[in-house]
């Protein structure tokens, strides 16, 4: 089964490379850069920076972030569930398997509601 | 020396179909992106009643060319403060990701990079997925402000919307019974009826998930130029800022063929097992040699003699398309004895029309989206992700598997298990009405203490 990863591995390699080549090669065509002073500072709306960008900001994002891990894990574990379930579907076994998901999806979906009356999933 | 030779020979016979179909990807992609963002402009200027660009050539169908010309010789700015490395490293991830994720992609039966591995179309998920990572490191590396609130943004929303669009691929996975990108379009010929029909509801939340995902309008916060200039690529510019953009517009294109391989058939023509609609397969080449009859009417009108003779070469170029996709369907007319040779053909060539053809209308939905919708406001994207979709999507997939146990219980088949997957879709809307009504009296109790006009 690696050998079939073969491929994509000799792609990857061009597709980093696309990139990287465009820039060197507009790094040689392009003049010089000349810009000195006020131009190189970031972008505040026409003001000087008041202070480093690298600070604080709101802790929504890491409870985003979070929630996220127990969400997107779960859908990892559906993806198997629903290869094989077509199968069982057909073999007779879907109310089994329907039931276990419908189970887990239940534990689930009671952490979702505790968390909506929370107001974890609230932004503003 | 010799049998290094001999094991380039072996490993060249045995891989070069895969090879070439990646340097095609490389080395088109960008073009394809650069007319894609012509059209969009075309598309908003019709839709404005402007004519957008006119100027480089005929209909501006040079301005991409003059773009990527002009975008090249810029001046490269690095801010002060940036990150150098991070600061070079994050448009490479971000456009590495975007397009190492078309390799798991089958454009046509034939025209895949990846064919046997059996992660498919996880692998095209998680790959794209990756792509933010440039999205951050480029906002954090350039130390302003806005970039960095754009990325943030961009994470976050990306980061709510990947469970709704997971939720909506397994839905389609259920039918299908495999990861295989091959496999997936063959279960949709075996079965006769396209996915996205038999789960309507899915397609919505993927299509809704994967705009919010591409950062398109109208849940472009990330680079709402009112409020954050550009987002993340406020401090790019050049060459950098359009590696950004061409990775902004392949992940576009991966999602609509995401979308089209699961839920919209694929490279198989509407009806393709039903053999009194054959007459379909005229559909392809007349509507290339009507654009080429269209090109050839409007040659007189051009200006100059350049742009004459430019918009002959198009409708020629369209003239050869539309015999290449002709020869397959009337070869076996004008000489039947040669109809199983030219079979394969008529697969690989029409497939990839019919493919292109759905990941276009896919993608003039996102534009149509985007010039109709006015921006939602962040913590509106973020009700809407977490409030609605993720609940919709979670129940929805119970749902279907209902449905496919009431379907194998009464031997519905085809468009037969419409029959068990229409009541399915309809629950599903009652629930999604049953959700917004209760978010909206939620929200109604606690409307008192808000201030009206909350901004992320």
């Amino acid at each position: 089964m690696p050998r079939a990863y073969l491929p994509v591995l000799i792609y990857a390699a061009l597709v980093v490379a696309f990139p990287a080549v465009t820039l060197i090669l507009a790094k040689l065509i392009r003049p010089a850069s000349t810009s000195y002073g006020p131009k190189l500072q970031p972008y505040e709306c026409g003001i000087a920076p008041e202070s480093h960008a690298r600070g604080r900001y709101s802790v929504r994002f890491y409870i985003i972030a979070m929630l996220f891990v127990v969400f997107d894990v779960e859908t990892m574990f559906l993806f198997p569930w629903a290869i094989l379930y077509r199968g069982w579907v057909l073999t007779h076994m879907g109310l089994f398997a329907l039931v276990s998901m419908c189970v887990f999806l239940g534990i689930l979906l009671i952490g979702y509601v505790w968390l909506y009356k929370k107001g974890a999933l609230e932004w503003a | 020396m010799q049998e290094v030779t001999q094991a380039t020979m072996e490993f060249m016979k045995q891989y070069w179909a895969p090879l070439v179909c990646g340097l095609a990807i490389v080395a088109v992609l960008p073009l394809i992106v650069g007319y894609v963002v012509l059209v969009e402009r075309k598309i908003m200027a019709d839709m404005q009643a402007r004519l957008g660009p006119m100027r480089v050539g005929p209909h501006g169908l040079l301005q991409p060319i003059a773009d990527a010309v002009k975008l090249l010789i810029k001046e490269d700015i690095i801010p002060d403060d940036a990150d150098k490395l991070v600061f070079w490293l994050a448009p490479v991830l971000s456009v590495g990701a975007a397009l190492l994720a078309m390799a798991g992609l089958a454009i046509g039966p034939a025209f895949q990079i990846a064919q046997d591995i059996n992660v498919g179309i996880l692998f095209v998920v998680g790959v794209s997925a990756m792509g933010i990572f440039g999205i951050v490191l480029g906002g954090w590396a350039s130390n302003s402000h806005y970039s960095l609130m754009g990325a943030l943004r961009s994470s976050a929303q990306l980061v709510s919307y990947e469970t709704a669009a997971g939720m909506a691929l397994v839905c389609g996975l259920l039918f299908a019974g495999t990861l295989n990108v091959t496999s997936i379009v063959e279960a949709q010929r075996n079965q006769g009826i396209w996915f996205g029909l038999l789960a309507p509801v899915a397609l919505f939340t993927y299509l809704v998930a994967s705009i919010a995902e591409t950062n398109r309008a109208p849940f472009d916060l990330p680079e709402a130029e009112s409020e954050l200039v550009a987002g993340y690529m406020t401090e790019f510019s050049g060459f950098r800022w359009s590696l950004y953009f061409l990775a902004e517009y392949t992940n576009m294109i991966v999602v609509a063929s995401v979308a089209t391989t699961l839920f919209l058939g694929g490279w198989l023509r509407p009806f393709s097992e039903t053999r009194w609609l054959n007459f379909i397969d005229f559909f392809p080449p007349l509507l290339t040699a009507v654009i080429g009859v269209y090109c050839l009417m409007r040659t007189p009108k051009q200006p100059a003699r350049v742009q004459q003779l430019f918009m002959l070469a198009v409708a020629g170029l369209c003239f050869a398309v539309a015999a290449v996709l002709a020869s397959p369907v009337l070869v076996p007319i004008a000489k039947p004895s040669l109809a199983a040779a030219v079979r394969p053909f008529y697969a690989g060539i029409h497939g990839g029309f019919w493919f292109i053809f759905k990941v276009s209308a896919y993608i003039y939905f996102f534009m149509w989206l985007r010039f109709t919708l006015p921006r939602y406001r962040f913590d509106q994207l973020m009700r809407l992700g977490w409030h609605f979709l993720i609940p919709l999507s979670i129940i929805n997939v119970l749902l279907i598997g209902i449905a496919m146990i009431v379907g194998v219980y009464y031997h519905l088949n085809g468009w037969r298990l419409l029959l068990a997957t229409l009541p399915a879709s309809i629950m599903a809307l009652i629930i999604a009405l049953f959700i917004l009504a209760l978010d909206q009296k939620g929200e109604a109790q606690k409307a008192p203490s808000r201030a009206p006009d909350s901004y992320a």
